[in-house]
C-alpha cells in the first residue's frame, strides 16, 4: 500500500478517539465546566473496554462498561465541582491522575495481550471507489461517531436543549433566575462528557489499536482539550481538528516506516505541534475567539 | 364582595445568616395597577421581588396569588401562575440571538417567534430585530427583549426591578409609555425604584420599605418628592446646594485628540476625545454605561498605555503621559476611583489596612521594603474615621463591608493622598442615599481646595448637583462641555441618545 492509501484508509479511525472525547469536552465546556481529567477518563475507559472485550469477545459490551467506567468517574468529578464547588483545574488534574492510575491496576494483569479489532464495513459500490474507497471503508464506530458530530452540531445549534446548555454556560446565574437547574445541567452535560471519554478509550484499545499496553492513550486527551478549545467550542472545527491529528500521525508512521532521515522521537512529536499549530493559526483571531469563548468556563457556581 | 387582589403577601420573612433582608412584609397587588415598591439600596427590594418570582422562597408568611395560597419553589412555578419580571441586571445571554434568548422560556418555533416579537414591539413601542444577536444591543433594546420577553408569556403581573436606571431620559418616557398602554389591558405592574420623580410620575400605589420593613402606604401623587425621600430615609436630608462657581486654577488633566480601537469585539472605541479639567471645578461624564465610559476610565487612569507616539493625549499637569502606566501617573498626582469596588477598587479577600495599603504605600506605609503595620493601620483607622466607613475596623475584610461603606473606604483612601487630579467612576453606583450624599458633599469639598475632578457617572441627577460643566458620552464620541447651570437634562438627554440638541 502507498502512503496516501495508507493515510487515506487511517485517518477516520485515527482520528476517532480524538473525536469522540473532544465532542464530549465540548458539550462539558458549554455547559461552563472545564474538566482536565478527560486523559484519565479515556484511559480508564480503554482499560475496562478492552478486559471486557478479551474476557467475552463482545466488543458492544465492551463499549458499554467503558462508557459507564468514564460516566462514573466523571461523577466522582462532578460531585467534587459542582457538589463541593472545589477548584475545577485542581478536581480535573486529580480524577484524571485517579483514572490513569486505576487503568494501570486493572490492566495490569493484560499488559500486551490482544483483541480481534471490528470488522471494516464494505460498502457496496463505494468502498470499490479507486482512491477514496479505501476512506470509505470504515468500522461501524467511524460512522457512529461522525454521526453523532452531525447530531451534537443540530442540537447545539437549533435545539432547545442546546440553547439551554449555552445559556447556562455564558451565564449560570441569568440561567437560574430563569428558573433553569444549572447544577443538574452541568451534571449531565459531565457525565456525557465523561461517557464519550471512556467510549473513547474503548475506541483506541480494542479496535484502533487493539492491544492493551499501559499509558497507551498517551496524551490523546490532552490534544482532545486543546481541539475543544483551538476548534473554539464549534463541533466543525473540532471534526477538522481531529481529521488533521489523524492524518497527521499515520504520516508520521509511514515517514518513519520511508526511512526519514529525523530522529523518530521529533516525528513522533509532529502531529502534537502541527495540530496544535494549524489550530492556533485557524483560531488567532482574538475577536472571534471573544465571541464564543465561554464566559462562566471554569468558575464555580453557587447558586 | 369584591374580587380578592391579584397577588398579596401576608408576613413575608426571608434572612440571609444574620441578615434579615425582608421582615413580616404585607403588600396586596390589584390588578391593572402600578404599584411602587419603594426604598433605598440594601431595604429589601430586590430580596422581596425574588420571592415574588420564586428565584428565593420565604423563611415565613404566605404568598396569596389571587386569592389562593401559593409556593413558588422556582420561576417556572411563577411563570406559570403567570408572573413576569424583568431583572435589572438583564438575565439575558450576549451570545445568543434575540429570538433564541426568548426561545429559552417560552414555547414555539422560531418563525412564529418571530412574528410575535415583531407584532408586540409594534403595539407597545418595543420595536427589536428579533435576529439580532444581544451583544450587538444597546441597553435600551436590551430591556425590550426583557420586556417582550415576558410579555410574550402574557403575564397577569409584570415586575420590573429598576428599569430606568438605564435609560436615557427620553427612553423613560417611551418606557412609560409602554407600561402605561400595558396598565389599560389591566396588566399589574410592580415598579421597583428609588427615583420619587418617576414614581411620581407612573405609580398608582406605593409601599415604602426600609431596612426590610414596611414603612409606609400611599398615593405617590399626594405626596412631594422630598416627602417621599423623608420617608424612604427615614430622616431629613440636606438639600443639595449647587456648587457656586469660583475661581478656576491651571489646566490639570487634558485630553487632546484622543482615540482609542477597542481589542474587544463588546467593547467600545473612542475616537477624538478632547477635554480639559483645571484645578478647583468638577467636570462630568455623562451619558449611558457602555458607550466608552470604561474605556475612557482605564484610559485616563493609565490602565490603558498608549504607544509613545501618541503620548500628547493624555496630559496630567502639563505633561505628557499617554505612554505611561498607572503608578507613573498616581506620582503625579492623580487619584482614581474605579467603577467596580470589589476586584478593581479593592481586593476583597484583604484587610481594609491591606487595601489601604495598596494605593497610599507613597505615605510611609513601607520601610526598607518592609510594611510597617502600625503606620498601615493608623492610616486605615483615619479613612475609617474620617469617612464615617461603618466597619470592625482596619482589619475587617473589605469584601465584608457593604457597597456603600467600601466605598466610602475607597474614596476617603484617595482623598487622604491628597491628590491633584482626582477620577471618579460611578461614585454612588449602590451606595444608600445618605452616603451618596456625603461622597458628594466630599467631593464638592475637594473642588473647594482646588483638585481637578473628573466624575465619570449614569446619574444624571448626581452630575447636575455637583458638576460645574459636563460632556456626554456617546458611542465613544464626546459632546461639547455644557455648563451646568445653563444645561436641562432634555439637553443632556438629547446628546445621550447621538442627537444635537436643537
Amino acid at each position: 500500500m502507498s502512503g496516501i492509501a495508507f493515510i487515506l484508509a487511517g485517518t477516520l479511525a485515527a482520528a476517532t478517539p480524538l473525536l469522540l472525547a473532544a465532542l464530549g469536552e465540548m458539550v462539558v465546556e458549554r455547559s461552563g465546566v472545564l474538566n482536565l481529567g478527560l486523559e484519565g477518563m479515556m484511559a480508564l475507559g480503554a482499560a475496562l473496554g478492552f478486559i471486557v472485550v478479551f474476557l467475552t469477545g463482545n466488543h458492544a459490551l465492551g463499549f458499554l462498561v467503558a462508557g459507564l467506567g468514564g460516566a462514573v468517574l466523571s461523577l466522582v468529578f462532578a460531585s467534587l465541582v459542582l457538589g463541593f464547588v472545589a477548584n475545577q483545574v485542581a478536581a480535573g488534574l486529580g480524577v484524571g491522575l485517579l483514572g490513569l492510575g486505576l487503568s494501570s491496576l486493572v490492566g495490569k494483569a493484560y499488559e500486551s495481550r490482544t483483541v480481534p479489532g471490528l470488522p471494516r464495513l464494505h460498502l457496496p459500490g463505494l468502498s470499490d471507489l479507486p482512491l477514496v474507497g479505501p476512506l470509505l471503508t470504515q468500522d461501524i464506530v467511524v460512522w457512529l461517531s461522525l454521526v453523532l458530530a452531525l447530531g451534537l452540531w443540530a442540537v447545539l445549534a437549533h435545539s432547545k436543549a442546546g440553547l439551554v446548555v449555552r445559556a447556562v454556560g455564558e451565564n449560570p446565574h441569568a440561567a437560574r433566575a430563569l428558573g433553569f437547574p444549572v447544577i443538574a445541567i452541568r451534571c449531565g452535560a459531565i457525565a456525557f462528557g465523561g461517557t464519550l471519554a471512556g467510549l473513547a478509550g474503548a475506541y483506541a484499545s480494542t479496535v484502533y489499536t487493539p492491544l492493551w499496553a499501559d499509558g497507551m492513550i498517551a496524551g490523546r486527551g490532552w490534544i482532545a482539550l486543546a481541539l475543544v478549545v483551538f476548534g473554539t467550542w464549534a463541533t466543525g472545527r473540532i471534526v477538522f481538528g481531529a481529521l488533521l491529528f489523524g492524518a497527521l500521525s499515520l504520516g508520521e508512521l509511514s515517514a518513519q516506516a520511508a526511512g526519514v532521515g529525523l530522529p523518530s522521537q521529533v516525528l513522533a512529536s509532529l502531529p502534537y505541534a502541527v495540530t496544535i499549530l494549524m489550530l492556533a493559526v485557524i483560531s488567532s483571531d482574538r475577536r472571534r475567539m471573544r465571541r464564543t469563548a465561554i464566559a462562566s468556563l471554569g468558575q464555580p457556581f453557587e447558586p | 364582595m369584591a374580587a380578592p387582589p391579584l397577588l398579596s403577601l401576608e408576613g413575608i420573612s426571608k434572612s440571609y445568616g444574620a441578615v434579615r433582608a425582608n421582615r413580616g412584609i404585607d403588600l396586596t397587588v390589584d390588578p391593572g395597577q402600578v404599584h411602587a415598591i419603594l426604598g433605598e439600596n440594601g431595604a429589601g427590594k430586590s430580596t422581596l421581588m425574588k420571592l415574588i418570582y420564586g428565584v428565593e422562597t420565604p423563611d415565613e408568611g404566605r404568598i396569596l396569588w389571587k386569592g389562593r395560597p401559593v409556593t413558588l419553589a422556582n420561576p417556572a412555578d411563577a411563570r406559570a401562575l403567570g408572573i413576569g419580571m424583568v431583572f435589572q441586571h438583564f438575565s439575558l445571554f450576549e451570545t445568543l440571538s434575540v429570538v433564541q434568548n426568548i426561545a429559552l422560556i417560552v414555547p414555539g418555533s422560531r418563525a412564529t417567534l418571530a412574528g410575535r416579537i415583531r407584532d408586540l414591539g409594534r403595539e407597545f413601542g418595543l420595536e427589536i430585530d428579533p435576529d439580532a444577536m444581544v451583544h450587538d444591543l444597546s441597553v435600551g433594546e436590551r430591556q425590550r427583549v426583557e420586556i417582550i420577553r415576558c410579555l410574550l408569556r402574557a403575564p397577569d403581573l409584570l415586575i420590573l426591578d429598576e428599569p430606568t436606571s438605564v435609560l436615557p431620559p427620553q427612553g423613560v418616557e417611551r418606557l412609560f409609555a409602554t407600561l402605561r398602554a400595558l396598565r389599560t389591558k389591566g396588566m399589574a405592574i410592580l415598579f421597583i425604584s428609588h427615583k420619587l420623580e418617576e414614581i411620581r410620575a407612573l405609580c398608582d400605589v406605593a409601599t415604602i420599605l426600609r431596612a426590610g420593613e414596611v414603612t409606609g402606604r400611599l398615593v405617590p401623587r399626594d405626596h412631594s418628592a422630598a416627602d417621599l425621600a423623608t420617608r424612604m430615609i427615614g430622616r431629613n436630608i440636606p438639600p443639595p446646594a449647587h456648587p457656586v462657581a469660583h475661581d478656576l486654577g491651571e489646566v490639570r488633566l487634558e485630553l487632546a485628540g484622543l482615540d482609542h480601537a477597542a481589542e474587544d469585539p463588546f467593547g467600545v472605541s473612542l475616537s477624538g476625545l478632547s477635554l480639559a479639567v483645571r484645578g478647583g471645578e468638577i467636570v462630568g461624564i455623562a451619558g449611558i454605561s457602555g458607550n466608552g465610559q470604561k474605556e475612557l476610565a482605564a484610559l485616563v487612569s493609565g490602565e490603558i498605555a498608549q504607544p509613545a507616539l501618541r503620548r500628547d493625549t493624555v496630559r496630567l499637569m502639563g505633561q505628557p503621559v499617554g505612554d505611561t502606566g498607572v503608578a507613573g501617573r498616581r506620582r503625579l498626582g492623580l487619584a482614581f476611583v474605579p467603577e467596580d469596588r470589589l476586584g478593581r477598587g479593592a481586593v476583597p479577600e484583604m484587610s481594609l489596612a491591606d487595601n489601604a495599603l495598596l494605593t497610599a504605600h507613597g505615605q510611609g506605609l513601607v520601610r526598607r521594603g518592609f510594611i510597617a503595620r502600625a503606620a498601615e493601620r493608623a492610616f486605615s483607622a483615619r479613612v475609617i474615621a474620617g469617612f464615617d466607613v461603618r466597619s470592625r475596623g482596619p482589619e475587617a475584610e473589605a469584601g465584608s463591608l457593604s457597597g456603600g461603606n467600601l466605598q466610602k473606604f475607597i474614596m476617603g483612601r484617595e482623598i487622604l493622598l491628597s491628590p491633584k487630579v482626582l477620577l471618579v467612576a460611578q461614585p454612588t453606583w449602590g451606595v444608600d442615599v445618605g452616603a451618596a450624599s456625603d461622597i458628594r458633599q466630599r467631593l464638592v469639598a475637594m473642588r473647594n481646595d482646588g483638585v481637578a475632578i473628573l466624575v465619570i457617572s449614569e446619574e444624571l441627577e448626581e452630575l447636575f448637583e455637583i458638576c460645574d460643566r459636563l460632556h456626554v458620552l456617546h458611542k465613544g464620541r464626546l459632546s461639547p462641555s455644557l455648563p451646568t447651570r445653563t444645561t436641562t437634562t432634555e439637553d443632556v438627554g438629547t446628546w445621550m441618545i447621538g442627537g444635537r440638541a436643537a
